[in-house]
């Protein structure tokens, strides 16, 4: 077929919108979203990163090249020849951080949305040229990155390190609202690329502190609270709170929600994870019990912000290995039946698969060969059971993992093609120390050293969700390979794409790993695809740039 | 706690305005009048430090102490909002209370903590135990009259020394790059040899690997780099580190307490 006919019956399926720029995304059109947008962090709903578009495959790969590359300058001031940069904020600081992209960046009608803290940017999907540039002036926060930004209609949004939610004119960058979604004074920041579903605008954030964690829905019109749904029982009386010592444990008890979860349309449940129990490793003030909700897998309904279900695969966790990761939702077979799934690769090294509709556990598989803070065999919940003497010692333990876990906040994907699930593993090992004599115990993150003692190596890991076991595993070239991979595309061109921990973005074949193309442009996130006046491109931030792919 | 990435060094943060700033502090006879008060009437409950007690909580990461700007959040609660709960209500002043807030205020909130605030000895092992895991485990490459004589006086802390005999260099860098060397203990480099299409052999110290490139410096100085694709070139990766990761695997926690209380008398 012609590129030209392509093209034709692209435009004639309403598969391209570069004739008509509207720059307006109906809510609705997230439920089936065509090839031709990436509309919300995970390209859809379901969280699989699962892309229809195949022209981009093993025999035309080899033919992908730059098509173009644009690099963004954080900060109040424009690049020469750009627009200016339009300037707000609550606070006076400016932490100067440099572009780092971290997130997902959308592409509707033709518009690149991307976000990094502090910062957000319209680019023309066609060239890369910036469009506009907005900047807020911060009070502080922890500006460890963004995630990216969500669209309702006209509008975009985005979560600052400050903790406001910002509302901005798609097409202009001018702002519309702003507002405090949680407070500074707490010590929350907030980094989680917000979740349009319907007329809901759901928002999360973090915090190191012991403040509790919560998602929030607002109205994506005015910016007015719908409601809170927090992760730690925050009154007498709240379901949980028999899991801690008491109700101030319980409401100082972490679990925040800083990476998006998915969303099932037939159940109007938005399915997510929860952060660590806090304080995160001096747990004796939490009291000896599984302080739900941390480290879980929950479903709470979008209409009433209630909870419908919870799966807990850290009781009690004391290492910081939040249970954040986006859980992907799939319809698969399940012993001789289809069943609505959810599968979830979890920062502790543990691989679960459960029932949408009810979180019941239905699998449990570990993903590392070195985790060794929990015994190897499972709770009658199927969660793993921890070793308390693997919390630290004042003369050191030796735990696998490291803080930073297996996994993280790298997005998974999974293929319907192969029935994996594919998710960026490294196998590290440190030392865990006590260092307070204190009783008590520390808040936050504090009373503990931890002394690393690097990788046994860095993996692409596909897991069968049937069995919970690996299926393969690429192990990347080097002795003590430990560099960020951040994040996972699989497409029907039966392709996987990744950034490698050497920095190369990479094709492989998605039956089993073997790498087909290659760039070396130093890959910061998850790799996307959609279909542009009839072009299939790969998007990738790489640090304050850019890199857009596509066959020439 | 979310994952900052190795692109963020510690270097370039330490450049920034600090994410949570102190308040200001207020004069010194306002903090001392607040501190005398808070250990009359609510130490007894709440911890001297203030970071709870048995019946009382951590008021350093209560919402109401971290939102509260003068006392007057503090205020209601003191003088009885909260008696049902169990606070009881105390016969405080409006200006003592601003001293106690102003005292809490300028307390160090932080969710982190220095590591090496306590120093806490961490060697707790049996001597005599580690020398014989030491004769059975480590003595075919290393001896205490020999590479490790004076092992001891040349590590800054034990700390330092339990760190390097488990792993010498550490984390081994990021990326494939070869192991930073530490102080005071000679890592030997991990090794290359590239064997090309046509049989020939080039060693040499490896500088940066990945999938599709190969780098290395030869003997004499010159650095090399080879693009990869699959098996070809052949790369043979030489590890001399490979016991000692090998070993994370299979030590008990024991082992490496009594090891370490062993290797400390190598002075």
């Amino acid at each position: 077929m012609t590129r030209r006919l392509i093209f034709f019956l692209a435009a004639l399926f309403g598969l391209t919108s570069g004739l008509a720029l509207s720059q307006s995304l109906d809510p609705g059109r997230i439920l089936k979203p065509a090839p031709d947008s990436w509309p919300t962090y995970s390209g859809d709903y379901s969280g699989r990163r699962y892309s229809s578009l195949d022209s981009i495959n093993h025999a035309t790969v080899k033919n992908l090249s730059l098509a173009f590359v644009s690099r963004l300058q954080a900060g109040p001031q424009s690049p020469a020849g750009a627009p200016p940069t339009i300037v707000a904020g609550e606070g006076t600081a400016e932490f100067n951080t440099p572009a780092s992209i971290k997130g997902s960046i959308l592409q509707v009608d033709g518009v690149l949305y991307i976000a990094t803290p502090d910062n957000a940017w319209a680019l023309d999907a066609h060239d890369g040229h910036e469009i506009w540039h907005y900047y807020w002036k911060t009070k502080g926060g922890t500006h460890i990155g963004n995630r990216g930004m969500a669209m309702w209609k006209n509008w975009v949004y985005m979560e600052t390190p400050d903790n406001y939610l910002i509302c901005l004119d798609a097409k202009t960058g001018k702002e519309k609202w702003h507002k405090e979604i949680a407070s500074f004074d707490e010590q929350y920041f907030s980094t989680m690329a917000p979740i349009v579903v319907g007329d809901h605008l759901l928002v999360g954030t973090g915090d190191d502190l012991d403040e509790p964690g919560l998602l929030q829905s607002y109205d994506p019109e005015t910016g007015d609270v719908q409601w809170k749904f927090y992760t730690v029982p925050m009154k007498a009386g709240d379901p949980g709170l028999d899991t801690w010592l008491n109700l101030d444990a319980a409401s100082h008890g972490g679990g925040n929600v800083w990476v998006p979860g998915s969303y099932d349309p037939e159940t109007h449940l938005y399915i997510f994870g929860t952060g660590n129990p806090s304080a995160a490793y001096t747990s004796q003030k939490r009291g000896p019990g599984a302080n739900l909700y941390t480290c879980s897998i929950v479903a709470v309904n979008v209409d009433t912000g209630k909870m419908v279900w919870y799966y807990q695969n850290s009781p009690h966790d004391t290492h910081d290995y939040d249970s954040a990761q986006t859980p992907i939702l799939i319809d698969g077979m399940f012993k001789g039946k289809m069943r609505k799934l959810v599968l979830n690769g979890a920062r502790n090294g543990y691989y679960f698969t459960l029932d949408r509709l009810t979180g019941e556990h239905l699998v449990t598989g570990k993903m590392s060969k070195t985790v060794n803070w929990a015994a190897d065999t499972y709770d009658k919940n199927g969660a793993p059971v921890r070793i308390p003497e693997k919390d630290f010692d004042l003369a050191g333990a030796l735990v696998s993992p490291a803080n930073q876990g297996i996994t993280n906040w790298m997005p998974p994907a999974y293929s319907p093609d192969t029935g994996f699930m594919y998710v960026p593993t490294t196998d590290s090992y440190a030392m865990y120390y006590l260092t307070t004599t204190d009783p008590r115990g520390s808040m936050g993150l504090g009373g503990k050293d931890e002394q690393s003692l690097g990788s046994m190596g860095s993996y692409l890991t596909a897991i069968d969700y049937k069995t919970g076991k690996i299926a393969w595993q690429h192990r990347y070239s080097g002795i003590s390979n430990y560099g960020v991979q951040p994040g996972l595309l699989t497409t029907a061109g039966k392709l996987l794409f990744a950034g490698d921990p050497g920095g190369n973005l990479v094709a492989y074949d998605v039956a089993n790993g073997n790498p087909l193309w290659h760039s070396r442009i130093g890959v910061s996130n998850a790799p996307e695809t959609y279909l542009l006046d009839g072009h299939q491109y790969i998007l990738v931030g790489a640090g304050d740039s850019v890199y857009a792919f596509r066959l020439n | 706690m979310q994952l900052s990435s190795p692109a963020q060094a510690p270097a370039r943060r330490a450049q920034r305005p600090l994410a949570y700033p102190d308040r200001p502090k207020a004069p010194q006879e306002v903090l001392d009048r607040g501190k005398a008060t808070y250990g009359v009437s609510c130490a007894f409950c709440h911890g001297s430090d203030a970071a709870g007690g048995e019946v009382g909580p951590n008021l350093l990461r209560s919402s109401v102490v971290l939102q509260d700007k003068s006392g007057e959040l503090i205020a209601p609660i003191v003088h009885g909002a909260r008696a049902d709960k169990g606070m009881p209500r105390l016969e405080l002043t409006e200006t003592q209370i601003t001293d106690v807030a102003s005292w809490l205020h300028s307390l160090k909130v932080a969710s982190r903590t220095d590591p090496n605030e306590n120093n806490i000895d961490i060697v707790r092992g049996d001597a005599k135990s580690g020398e014989a895991y030491f004769q059975k485990t480590c003595s075919s490459c290393h001896s205490a009259t020999g590479d490790l004589k004076g092992f001891a006086a040349s590590m800054p802390s034990p700390k330092t020394l339990q760190q390097t005999w488990l792993l010498p260099g550490g984390s081994g860098g990021r990326g494939g790059f070869a192991a930073a060397q530490s102080s005071g203990v000679h890592i030997p480099p991990t090794t290359v040899t590239v064997t090309l299409p046509t049989g020939e052999k080039i060693d040499g110290v490896m500088t940066r690997i990945d999938d599709f490139f190969v780098g290395l410096t030869q003997t004499d100085g010159t650095t090399r780099g080879f693009s990869r694709m699959g098996d070809v070139p052949k790369v043979e990766l030489h590890d001399p580190l490979a016991a000692h990761r090998e070993l994370l695997r299979r030590y008990t926690d024991k082992d490496i307490h009594d090891v370490t209380a062993y290797l400390v008398t190598l002075k």
